[in-house]
Formats: structure tokens, sequence, C-alpha cells
């Protein structure tokens, strides 16, 4: 009697079929997920790294919301030409506090792990509203709206709150202030901007949209872009402490 | 004395759908009216709308019901083809939808101005639309017509339920609204092909128990002993897109009251996830759930057995097997360790042999039939979907190869090689299996016209020609500019001058798309008019199928 007639109790029996299958496809991901969840190289941790302060959660979330990561990814190879065009190769830790993470798979667009602090606010302000008029050849879709409508963040404490519970170390001070750092941010007169630096070391408060009166989705954007890969400061970084 | 009427009386099912809905149109009734954000809003209006469309409509079959579907009418098996040709005609609208979606996203590409800058019609809210509406609404329904038609058929049983076969196709196609809808007004969960949030994901859930119960319930009505090879393949592609969206869909809803949920896992963990998953729905989604379509429809047009009943069987437990490892290959030289997308390419390497077993398996069955190629535009349409499949699936392991994914990752390579599997084995194997189940649903002697599937035939493969060739131009090109250095030592082009590069081959692409689109055009003018004015087919005698051996 052959392996293949004993297939006929498979065959015969939708339970065992169904059991089978689900052994049969739970092994894999079991095998390759599982371990990701203990090992040093993906729970490293690297000087610098915080999580995102109110503004630039909100930006991230337009980020999301407009589908930016269709186009641009958020993670850069190891390869001398990568490395020369966007910068040093992206850290696991870099991405620990991306709730979903937005690696990305497709360069329609540049890279943008590392575009924080490479260009000028008024640089992206024109470049959102309309790209063409920055870079002539550019395929990327304008979006004039962002400076116009008003950021909505009302629940932004309820955001972080939730990102606290899935594991991002919000302290319940940062949650209770969300909305005073949200504002001093986008405001570099406010005066809760001592403050709002002290619960996020190396942000940066300055006017994004270039207009104070109000703040706007542009201003989170902005302020989100200009801090992207700018936390771990990379001539104090030990490159053999995270081996992979 | 006179017979006794039976009298009617309303289900435990049928009860149990009204109470589900009643407490669904509630809670979305008062998600509505305290909603935090305007999309929040519609979305429950368009949840409650919808549960009281489901009630009525449960109330409308009762009273237009007799007492009780008849299990067998002459002696034949009484099959519930209602919800088929809801999701047969629903496959066909949301088709031709997404193709043209996708057609107006490559134009934007070639010509940006067409974005216009508004928040609805920017390529970033669009290009889920398409990815969504192809896969899932034009593929989903598809998989589902084709699933309930198989399983019947091959099972000699009408399906279980009265309302439930209707509740999972109105329910899916509901999803695929909330969904679409959602992406145009900005909600998404920001990971690719898994866009949905977190409440259109909940019902997503909801509807594929009850498909996957029906489903079964359908097998455990069988007369056959042997559950037929193309059932094995649905029922893993059911079971693994349950497991799948559960594990990938893992989010905290930041309130009930809002669209915004925030994903449990992150960084890394997250990307392993995703790709877990992104990669198995086309491992499931739409490979063993086409392949099963493979496994009835392609004998079925040629009328000649399978061609190897053991070589189904290493064909089904290789592919399950070997396809969930294959994910990580997405993800090679990036912040995940290297053993795990190591693993996930060797994996990829290995799944050639199943893949093509199966691709042998499905040509070979027109072994003594080739010559209908010649006649039969239907069978064509199915055989070069198989040989599509064969000829993506040769191409994805060679791309999970480290050093060929350094130069083809992040370019239009990859899109390319999606497209010869998407258009060219998902659709051209979906538009056969269509082209057969009109005329058998509608019970209808043949195709309106023939001829007409012909040139569809050839105006969709113009079409995949000039798009894969586009891509694999424009990704190799692209990969190659980007790392091209100069004398000097210095990067020899700027970002902006690879881009530029790239016109000349979306145009090309978008003119393939348009030949795809207007192929699916002339399909559905076939199918309409096949119905509207086909000769009806005199009932006969029902071919009995033979057990796989």
């Amino acid at each position: 009697m052959s392996l293949f007639d004993k297939h006929v109790v498979l065959e015969k029996n939708s339970i065992l079929l169904l059991v089978g299958i689900l052994i049969m496809v739970a092994i894999g991901g079991m095998v390759e997920i599982l371990p990701l969840f203990y090992l040093k190289s993906t729970i490293e941790d690297a000087k610098g790294i915080r999580p995102y302060s109110p503004l630039e959660l909100a930006g991230r979330n337009i980020y999301l919301r407009e589908g930016c990561y269709n186009c641009h990814s958020q993670m850069v190879r190891p390869m001398r030409d990568e490395i020369e065009r966007y910068g040093h190769f992206s850290l696991a830790a870099e991405s620990k506090f991306d709730h979903p993470f937005q690696w990305g798979s497709k360069r329609t667009g540049p890279d943008l792990a590392r575009v924080g602090a490479k260009y000028s606010d008024q640089w992206h302000r024109e470049h959102l509203s309309n790209p063409r008029s920055i870079v002539p050849g550019s395929i990327m879709p304008g979006y004039p709206f962002l400076a116009k409508n008003e950021l909505d963040y009302s629940h932004i404490a309820d955001v972080m709150r939730t990102n606290q519970l899935v594991g991002v170390p919000y302290t319940d001070e940062q949650i209770s202030n969300a909305v005073a750092d949200l504002r001093a941010q986008a405001n570099p007169d406010d005066k809760a901007v001592d403050a709002m630096l002290k619960r996020y070391p190396k942000a940066v408060a300055r006017d994004f949209d270039g207009d104070v009166t109000k703040v706007s989705e542009m201003d989170a954007l902005v302020a989100y872009l200009q801090m992207l890969g700018t936390l771990v400061d990379f001539k104090l970084y030990d490159d053999k402490a995270n081996l992979r | 004395m006179a017979r006794t009427v039976e009298a009617k009386r309303i289900t435990a099912e049928e009860i149990g759908y009204v109470l589900f809905l009643g407490a669904l149109l509630v809670a979305c009734l008062l998600i509505a009216s305290r909603a935090w954000d305007q999309v929040m809003a519609i979305h429950a209006g368009v949840g409650a709308l919808f549960s009281a469309i489901g009630i009525f409509l449960v109330f409308k079959g009762f009273s237009d019901r007799p007492s009780q579907p008849d299990q067998l009418v002459d002696g034949k098996p009484n099959y519930n083809f209602g919800p088929i040709k809801f999701a047969s005609v629903a496959a066909m609208f949301w088709g031709i939808a997404g193709f043209l979606v996708g057609f107006i996203i490559a134009m934007q590409l070639a010509f940006p101005a067409l974005n216009f800058d508004f928040p609805l019609s920017n390529f970033g809210r669009l290009r889920p639309l398409h990815t969504s509406a192809v896969i899932f609404a034009f593929g989903g329904n598809v998989l589902l017509a084709t699933s309930f038609y198989v399983v019947q058929r091959t099972c000699q049983a009408r399906m279980p339920g009265i309302v439930t076969p209707w509740f999972i196709v109105l329910g899916y196609n509901a999803f695929i609204v909330i969904a679409g809808t959602g992406y145009l007004l900005g909600v998404t969960q920001g990971k690719e092909y898994a866009e949905p949030e977190w409440y259109a994901d909940l019902w997503l859930t909801v509807v594929w128990v009850v498909y996957l119960l029906a489903f079964l319930g359908t097998i455990w009505k069988r007369k056959e002993p042997h559950i037929y090879v193309a059932n094995w393949f649905y029922l893993a592609f059911i079971v693994t897109i349950a497991m799948l969206h559960l594990g990938n869909n893992m989010s905290v809803p930041v309130s009930i009251y809002t669209s915004k949920s925030v994903q449990v896992f992150s960084g890394v963990q997250d990307a392993m996830v995703q790709w877990w998953y992104g990669h198995n729905a086309v491992g499931f989604f739409l490979t063993a759930g086409f392949l099963a379509i493979m496994y009835y429809f392609v004998p079925k047009r040629a009328e000649r057995p399978v061609y190897s009943y053991r070589l189904s069987i290493v064909h089904f437990w290789a592919l399950i097997f070997l396809y969930i490892w294959a994910g990580p290959h997405h993800l090679h030289y990036t912040a995940l360790p290297e053993w795990a997308s190591t693993l996930g390419a060797t994996f990829s390497i290995m799944l050639w042999m199943p893949s093509w077993g199966g691709m042998i398996n499905g040509l070979m069955t027109l072994s003594g039939a080739w010559d209908k190629l010649r006649t039969d535009p239907v069978l064509r349409m199915l055989v070069v979907s198989v040989a599509f499949y064969g000829m993506s699936t040769f191409e994805g392991p060679l791309m999970s190869v480290k050093a060929v994914n350094s130069l083809s990752h992040y370019t239009d390579w990859t899109i390319g090689h999606v497209h010869s599997g998407a258009l060219g084995w998902v659709g051209f194997v979906s538009f056969g299996a269509l082209y057969c189940l009109y005329p058998w649903l509608w019970n209808r002697k043949q195709l309106y016209s023939l001829k007409l599937v012909s040139w569809h035939f050839w105006l969709a493969t113009l079409g995949i020609v000039l798009y894969i060739c586009a891509m694999w131009v424009s990704g190799i090109m692209q990969g190659l500019m980007w790392r091209a250095y100069d004398k000097l030592g210095f990067l020899e082009y700027s970002f902006i001058e690879t881009v530029e590069a790239m016109h000349p081959f979306y145009v090309i692409r978008a003119l393939g798309g348009l030949l795809f689109v207007l192929g699916a055009l002339i399909m559905a003018y076939n199918l309409y008019m096949t119905v509207q004015k086909g000769e009806r087919e005199e009932p006969a005698g029902q071919p009995v199928l033979a057990p796989a051996e």
C-alpha cells in the first residue's frame, strides 16, 4: 500500500483535511515570526529613540491617510549607493514605535527614512503644495489642501493612550499634556515649548507651515517629515552593538 | 381526504439573522450618533442602512419562498444558483471598476496633472482602491461564485441554509463598499493590501466564518465519498485567509466612535507579520483559490480528467506548506534579521517545484484535447492563464534571490511581476471561469459570441505583454541607474533623473492597461448578451463526476 492510498483518509473526512491544512500553514509563520519578539537584534535599543511627539504623531497619521507609503519607502538598505544617497542604513530600533511600520515596498519617489532636516520647512511646504514648482520632473501629486485644513487634534491624547496600550512608552504626563505640547511645537513663541522639549528630546518647535495663526495639517506632516531619521546620532552610534 | 399543506414556518436561521442584523442596526445608529469623525458617522450610517436592507430581505425571502427549498428536483440536486449569479455579476462589475482605476493611476504616473491635487483623486488614495478592487472585489467575487458552484456540483448537494448563502455574498460585497469608500475618504491602516480599518475587518471576519461553515456544510452533505481536489484548494484558501486576516489586522481601535485604530505590532515584527500576510494573500487568495478554479474548469472545459491524481496530492500539500514561509523575501537587506529573509528566499525557490507541478497538472490535462485550443477561445484563455502562472511563479523565486532582489526591490519590476500573475494568471483564469459559468447558471446553450471571446483574448494578451515588458525595462533600468557610479566615484544619477527616465514606459504600461480594460468591456457585453439573448438549453441529464482517483 503506497503512501498515496492513505491520502484517501483525508479525502473522505473534511475535519481531518481541515486540521491537516491548519497544521501545514501554521508552521512557517511560527518559525519566522515568533523569534522576532525575543531576539536581541529585533528588540534592540538605540540611544536617542523616543516616541513621537503629539504633533509628529498627528503628522504621521496624515502620512498614512494620504497613502504616502504607496510610493515612498522608509528603509535604507546597507548598500553603498543607498547609504550615499540616503544616509546610514535603517536600524530596527528606528521603527520600534511605528504602529504600523512604514518601510514601504516601492520607490516611485525617494526613500524618506532620513529625509528629516535635509530640506527647509519652506521647501517642504512648497513641494507638498505643488511638487513641480520645486522639482520640475516630479510625478508626485500635489497636496495644497494640507495647508488650508486645520489639524483636528481633539483626540490626540486618546491616540497616544492607545499607543501606550500597545507598548509605546508614553508617560501619563506626556498624555495629559498632549494638546499643549502639540500646539507648542507648531509655535516657537509658545511658553510651553521648553516643557515640550523636555518631554521630547531633539524635537524641534517651529512654525512649520509659515502661519502662526493656526495649526494646520501641513504643520503636522512637515513636523513628522523633519524628524524622520534624526533621532539617532550616528557619530556616537556603536554599529557593533546590534549586529544582525 | 385532503392533503394538509405544510405550514410555512420561519426558521431559526432566519430569526437568528434578523436578531443579529437588528443588533447591528442599533449599534450602528448608536455609533453614528456619537461618531468622533465624519467618516465614522457616514460608515456607521451605511452599516445601519445595510442592516435594515438585510432585515427587509430576510422577511421578503420568507414571504416569497415555498415552505422549504427542495433538496432534489426530478431526482437531481436542486442547486442554489441565486447567490452565485449575484457574485458572478458583481465580479464583472468590480473587475471593470478595478481595471479602470488601475488605468487611471497608471495615467497619473505618466501624467501627474491627472491627480488634480484633491484628496479623493490623488494616487495615494486611488492605488489601494485599485489593488483592493481587483484582488478582493473582483477576485473575491470570482472565488465566491466558483467555490459555491464547484462545491455544490462536486458534492452533488444543495448548499445548506436559506439566508446564509445570500448573507455571505451580500455581506462580502458590503465589506467591499465600506473598504473602498473608506480609502477615498482617507480611512486606512496604512498596511498594503490590508488597508481596511478595524470595523471593516471585524465585519469581514464574521462573513468569512459563515463562509467557511457554509462551505463545510455543503461538503458534509455530499453524495460522493471523496472530496474533490478543487475543494481541498478552496478549503485551504478559506482557512488560511482567515488565519492571515486575523494575524495581520490585530489592532486596537482608539475608540468605537472613530475609524482610527493602532496596530498591535510595530517595526520589525509588524513588517514580518505584514509580509507573512501579504505574500500569502498572493499564495492563498490569488493562487490556492484560483488553482481550485483550474482543477475544476480546465478538465470540465477540455472534457478530460485531471492529468495526475498523485501530482494533485503532492501539488496541494507542498504548495500550502511551502508558500507560508516565503513572505520575508519581501524584506531582504532590511532591519529584519538576515536568517529570516534568507529562509524566506530558500522556501521561495523550493516553491518552484509545486508551482510547476501544478502548472504541469493543469496543462497536461489537455492531453488529447489540444486541438480544442484552435476552436475554443475560452479554453485558450484558461490554458494561457496556466502558462502565465508558470511564468510568474518562475519569475517570483528568481526575484527572491538576494542578488536579484537587491536590484529589483523598490522598482517597477515588482509591479510588472505582480501584474503578469494578476492579469495573466488570475485575470485569465477568472475570465475563463466566468465564460463557462454564465451559460451554466442562466441555462444557456453557449456564449453569445465566441468571436468576441477571441477579441477579448487577443486584446488582453497584447495588453499584458505591453504591461510587463514596459515594467521589466523600467524596473531594471531604474535599479541600475540608482546604483550607477561615474568615473570619479560619484553617484551618476540624481533620483529625479531616474524618475524622468521612466516616463515612456509608464505611457506604454498605461496603454497596455487600456487594452486590458477594453477586453473586459467586450466580455461584459458578451456575457450580458448571453443572458439576454442566449438560446435556452433543454434540460438534460447531468454528468456524474468520478472521484478524483
